[in-house]
């Protein structure tokens, strides 16, 4: 049996519990993709474009420096979503996405995505609420990190 | 292999450790193995030059004395039913961790102890019957919380239940106790390592600790979790297992203050109400913890 792009849509945390024809709505911008080992979902100043809410596998998000190679700065597994750049201009992105291992994700088209939501502010609304929640997360996560916490202090 | 002690049964029942000639003269204990974790964090192995084996709960410390020096609060980093001498994992971080850091093999130190509470790993209703454990450790906090895992590892062979081991570290060459990480998956617990800054031969997760917490797959509703590391990682950790279910009063967490006599009369470690070298290091979150751990000085 197969499942639908809805039932996708509706199964991943960022958009669990939405109303069916919200869900119907992300669902039409949407579309089941896959990428093998080392293949990039995203790169850094390409037009930005997509959402991905992954499925199966892990990202690491990175950044690339001419002689030092990529340096990864954060790492997301099933249930995370990939990809924001699409939702404010100039839709480009800023990172590098790489699939660290067999892949699997929703694609959703952002620009499909925003025409959506600005004709339907209802859905744009409880969409930007999601978004705002897994962005907060990330962001005091970043703090966290750049308190150096384990650099100093207890000898244990 | 060492039994439980009746000083051990009574320093967890009583709260606090072992009173007594031992709680203030420390007995000499040589250095018969030293072990690198990582640049700065050392493991000393000790044997007792005079005494028998210490009995000791995992979770307790020791105040470790390098002699001429002074004295510093080091956690017991050995399994209670280790054969062989007893652990402590030392990061150089002052003048007496230096120079415990800097023994040489065959040098004598001073060990008074064991102090404090307990994880409580081998209460028999700990974490229910076959209840899901999860042990997060940030940098150097996994050494307090070696032994605990390893009893927890060899009740899950008992008894069943699940075992999480979910660790944050700075940066791969900040990741302690690789052998035991691989030992302890091997014997059926679920392992998951992070690094906050990764390097380029780094293939395992980037990011917070608490980002593993999510996907690990335990049970919140049977979880008893026991959680130590820096203080703010600590209080970040209990609160997305919260968030995520978790009872507040079934996760416990380390906390450090100046210890310094041990035995709960100088009041250097006071928290709150509780005189930390005692009533700690170990205590349940939820409630007045949760509460201490967010007050500010006035």
């Amino acid at each position: 049996m197969t499942t639908s792009l809805a039932e996708l849509v509706s199964a991943h945390p960022l958009l669990a519990g939405l109303p069916g024809d919200a869900v119907a709505s992300v669902a039409g911008c949407a579309q089941n993709v896959s990428f093998g080992p080392g293949e990039l979902l995203l790169a850094e100043s390409d037009p930005a474009n997509t959402l991905y809410l992954l499925r199966r596998g892990r990202v690491a998000i990175e950044v690339h420096s001419p002689g030092a190679g990529s340096i990864v700065i954060e790492t997301l597994g099933p249930g995370a979503a990939v990809g924001w750049s699409w939702l404010v201009p100039p839709y480009r992105w800023q990172f590098d996405a790489r699939a660290l291992d067999a892949v699997g994700a929703v694609a959703v088209d952002g620009a499909c995505l925003r025409k959506k939501a600005e004709s339907d502010p209802a859905l744009g609304y409880e969409l930007m609420k999601r978004v705002a929640g897994v962005l907060l997360d990330r962001l005091q996560m970043t703090r966290i990190r750049l308190l150096d916490l384990y650099g100093t202090g207890s000898a244990r | 292999m060492l039994a439980e002690s009746t000083q051990a049964q009574q320093t967890r029942a009583g709260h606090g450790g072992v009173m007594g000639p031992r709680a203030m003269t420390p007995a000499l204990y040589r250095v018969v193995e030293r072990r690198a974790e990582t640049g700065d964090v050392m493991t000393l192995s000790l044997s007792p030059v005079a005494d028998g084996p210490m009995a000791f709960l995992p979770g307790q410390f020791n105040m470790l004395t390098a002699f001429g020096v002074g004295e510093a609060a080091i956690s017991v980093s050995s399994a209670p039913h280790d054969e062989g001498p007893l652990r402590h994992t030392v990061r150089d971080v002052g003048s007496v961790t230096r120079a415990l850091c800097r023994t040489r093999i065959g040098d004598v130190i001073g060990v008074r102890g064991p102090f404090g509470t307990d994880w409580g790993v081998g209460d028999p209703g700990a974490g229910g019957e076959r209840g899901d454990f999860v042990v997060v450790a940030g940098g150097i906090g996994l050494a307090p919380l070696r032994g605990a895992v390893y009893e927890l590892v060899a009740r899950r062979a008992r008894q069943g239940g699940r075992v999480f081991v979910v660790v944050g570290a700075r940066d791969p060459s900040q990741i302690i106790f690789r052998d035991d990480l691989e030992t302890w998956a091997d014997a059926g617990a679920e392992v998951a390592i992070t690094v906050d800054v990764s390097d380029p031969g780094w293939t395992g997760h980037v990011g917070l600790v608490t980002s593993l917490l999510g996907g690990a797959g335990f049970d919140p509703d049977t979880a008893t979790a026991l959680v130590c590391g820096p203080e703010i990682m600590m209080r970040f950790t209990a609160r997305t297992l919260i968030d995520g279910g978790v009872d507040p009063t079934a996760i416990r967490v380390s906390l450090e203050r100046n210890m310094e006599c041990g035995v709960a009369w100088c009041g250097h470690c006071q928290l709150g109400p509780f005189l930390l070298c005692r009533d700690g290091p170990v205590v349940p979150y939820g409630g007045v913890v949760a509460h201490l751990l967010t007050e500010r000085e006035r």
